[in-house]
């Protein structure tokens, strides 16, 4: 598909902008909004600043339809396949961006709203915030998103109310030709409230292409606290394009977890917080480990609005084989934004010649009395380590999986639920294991 | 257990084990002194599989094996053991899940099953009590940040959990307190026994008055240039080495 191709496939897909999804859908006349602001955005190309590593085009080449939900083609036993070992949670499963709940267990909390955006486009809540985060605004494919997405979650929790267990969102994606998937979540949480949700990814159908576009928006009010672990790890045939855009009032505390494991052939995440209230804290920790010939990039956005706010940044990457890494960490303080502290780092780890790693800090700050900081390293193998465990017995693969799981341990020890702790260190074992036996 | 036959090994182009001859039985105890820079630590890379050396001549065999086809990790696994003079620092590896995966590995190879975590725990109190090791170590990162000597004392007690045949301590004693130095070399008695063997590469001729060693060789350019008992020690602690390299200048020059 080229330039051309995409946009009048985009125009002439169904449903298009001008047409209605939901008769009473409320946010209906946002799409048209968004529709024009995609057009007038235009698609990124390499000299596009924030895509210089990242050929997108490449990857939207493809002939693809926009997904269909398929409704009653996943079943059980497959979403179980995506379940995390002694998790205890709340499962909730997407089709194609589209909740089922017959697949799902919904928290019988009145306190707590689990449903599908478009069954909830009648709420003033969801209106009020939707598609209204400023860093959205000037990104094409969250233009493209809020045109034309099929569905998605809207989650909120009232006032000082909160789940006995952890949400598990279980993203699942099936098409049995090349599909252009868009869901579209927004989860809101009232003062004093909090969540924890664990994102992750499930892809049933390799022989077709999947592009994933995913926005979701989060809204944390007064004092409010977010756990938020997002795991992308699936199939090799798909391709993976997410904006999180969180908005943070005062006092709010947000933990956001991204890991990026094998095996999707490109993933482009654009997290990004604005903080709008003093006294929040941010967690941003990122993990990707990327094999074979996969594209990783990480584009994070902190955007310090006003005075007295802490955020804390730690990416750490691993790459193996062929493997091309990007991370650009953009710190904005702003001339009011006095006292903050903004911290940053990246650390990759190199684990082949081939492996390649573009890293980037973006500090803008425009206050004085600030305590800000960057730091990006990129190491090799130690050899020295490696010979160590070896002479002690440990084999080779296993020899390197213990390093690779010293070297994310920073970003796994936050973890604070053990089950995923575990499970995240298994797999990084699978892994490494995999690459090393290739 | 272990012949050792004309070894050559250089490492970065440059010829550093210029003929190296040893025969280890069962039971004894050897001793290995020698300037520095004279190849000990090479002997011991070269025997450990270090990837770095290359053996241009000779043979090792470890019981019948052919200790140089093999891998570093398989060496481990027939029973070999050395006691790094540098032990690296692993972050984020946790000491007692890096032994609790080197015991579990080498019961593999054997064909035995993995240690159930009762009965690793039994046998880490049990060993950590033999060496006197600080039990507060054992859950830390694999070396992170431990003094000289708690490293030295690491490598001891990874020698007693993992039980091997033979035993290579390079410098253990270095950077070992006086205490410690007794209470290390209490716990390498404790380990002998008439199926294993040790070899000990010291500086000092005190740890050999704990460890008593059946022979003592000198290893100097990358040559065994005399064997003797543990009087050659005595001797060395004495006079020094410039004798005996004097010695070999002249049988050089004959
Ligand atoms: N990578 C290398 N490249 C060049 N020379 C090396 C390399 N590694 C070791 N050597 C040299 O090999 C020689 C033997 O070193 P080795 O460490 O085996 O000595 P040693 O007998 O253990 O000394 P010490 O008593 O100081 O521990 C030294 O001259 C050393 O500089
Ligand atoms: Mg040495």
């Amino acid at each position: 598909m080229s330039e051309k191709s995409f946009y009048e496939f985009i125009s002439n897909g169904v449903p298009g902008p001008e047409q209605k999804v939901n008769a009473d859908n409320a946010i209906m006349p946002a799409r048209k909004l968004a529709f024009s602001r995609f057009r007038e955005l235009g698609l990124p190309t390499l000299k596009t600043e924030e895509w210089r590593y990242t050929n997108i085009q490449r990857y939207l080449k493809d002939a693809f339809t926009l997904a269909q939900e398929e409704e009653g083609t996943v079943t059980a036993a497959q979403i179980s396949t995506a379940g995390i070992p002694h998790l205890d949670s709340y499962r909730i499963v997407l089709v194609n961006g589209r909740l089922q709940t017959d697949l799902s267990q919904i928290p019988a909390n009145g306190k707590v709203t689990i449903s599908k955006i478009s069954d909830a486009a009648g709420n003033t809540q969801l209106q009020a915030w939707f598609d209204k985060h400023p860093h959205l605004q000037s990104q094409p494919f969250a233009a493209l998103n809020a045109a034309l997405f099929a569905d998605g979650l809207f989650i909120e929790v009232s006032a000082n109310a909160s789940l006995d267990k952890p949400l598990h969102i279980i993203h699942t994606y099936t098409a049995s030709a090349n599909a252009f998937i868009q869901p579209r979540h927004l989860v809101l949480l009232h003062k004093s409230a909090t969540l924890e949700i664990i994102e992750s990814s499930l892809g049933l159908n390799d022989t077709a292409i999947t592009f994933v576009n995913t926005v979701t928006e989060v809204v944390l009010e007064e004092n409010a606290e977010l756990w938020h672990y997002n795991l992308q790890s699936t199939i090799k045939n798909s391709r993976h394009l997410s904006h999180t855009s969180t908005t943070q009032k005062a006092d709010s505390r947000y933990h956001h977890f991204n890991f990026t494991l094998p095996a999707a052939e490109m993933t482009r995440n654009n997290l990004s917080v604005a903080l709008t209230g003093s006294n929040t804290e941010t967690n941003l920790h990122g993990l990707y480990l990327a094999t074979g010939q996969q594209h990783v990039d990480n584009h994070t956005f902190v955007d310090h609005l006003v005075a007295n706010c802490n955020s804390n940044e730690l990416y750490k990457g691993v790459l193996l084989d062929n493997a091309n890494g990007v991370f650009t960490g953009k710190i904005h303080v702003h001339q009011d934004a006095q006292k903050t502290n903004a911290f940053q780092q990246n650390n990759n780890l190199l684990m082949s010649e081939k492996a390649n790693i573009n890293s980037q800090p973006q500090l803008e700050i425009y206050a004085d009395d600030v305590k800000c900081s960057h730091g990006f390293t990129v190491g090799r193998f130690s050899d020295e380590a490696l010979f160590y465990l070896r002479s002690r017995g440990i084999g080779e693969e296993a020899a390197k999986s213990l390093l690779v799981n010293a070297f994310a341990f920073d970003i796994t020890d936050q973890v604070h639920i053990p089950a995923l702790q575990d499970f995240l260190a298994e797999k990084i074992r699978q892994y490494v294991a995999g690459a090393i036996n290739n | 257990m272990l012949t050792i036959k004309n070894l050559h090994a250089e490492v970065d182009g440059k010829q550093i084990l210029k003929g190296i001859n040893l025969e280890i039985k069962r039971g004894e105890m050897h001793a290995i002194m020698g300037p520095n820079g004279s190849g000990k630590s090479s002997l011991s890379s070269v025997l450990a599989g270090r990837e770095n050396y290359t053996v241009t001549q000779g043979e090792v065999l470890f019981d019948g094996k052919d200790l140089l086809e093999m891998s570093p990790e398989d060496r481990a696994r027939e029973g070999l053991f050395l006691a790094f003079q540098y032990p690296v620092e692993i972050p984020g590896v946790s000491n007692l899940h890096f032994l609790k995966t080197a015991l579990n590995e080498i019961r593999t190879y054997h064909n035995l099953p993995a240690l159930e975590s009762k009965e690793f725990l039994k046998l880490t109190k049990e060993k950590q009590q033999l060496v006197d090791f600080n039990a507060n170590l054992m859950n830390r990162s694999l070396n992170e940040g431990f003094s000289g000597g708690e490293k030295k004392r690491n490598e001891v007690f990874q020698l007693a959990m993992l039980d091997p045949k033979l035993a290579i301590l390079d410098e253990t004693d270095s950077g070992l307190d006086i205490d410690a130095l007794r209470i290390v070399a209490s716990g390498v008695n404790k380990l002998r026994s008439a199926d294993k063997a040790f070899v000990v590469i010291t500086h000092y001729q005190r740890l050999l008055e704990y460890i008593v060693p059946d022979f003592v060789h000198v290893l100097y350019n990358g040559q065994i240039v005399k064997t003797g008992t543990k009087e050659l020690a005595l001797e060395l602690e004495e006079k020094g080495y410039d004798w005996l390299k004097e010695e070999v200048h002249q049988k050089e020059s004959v």
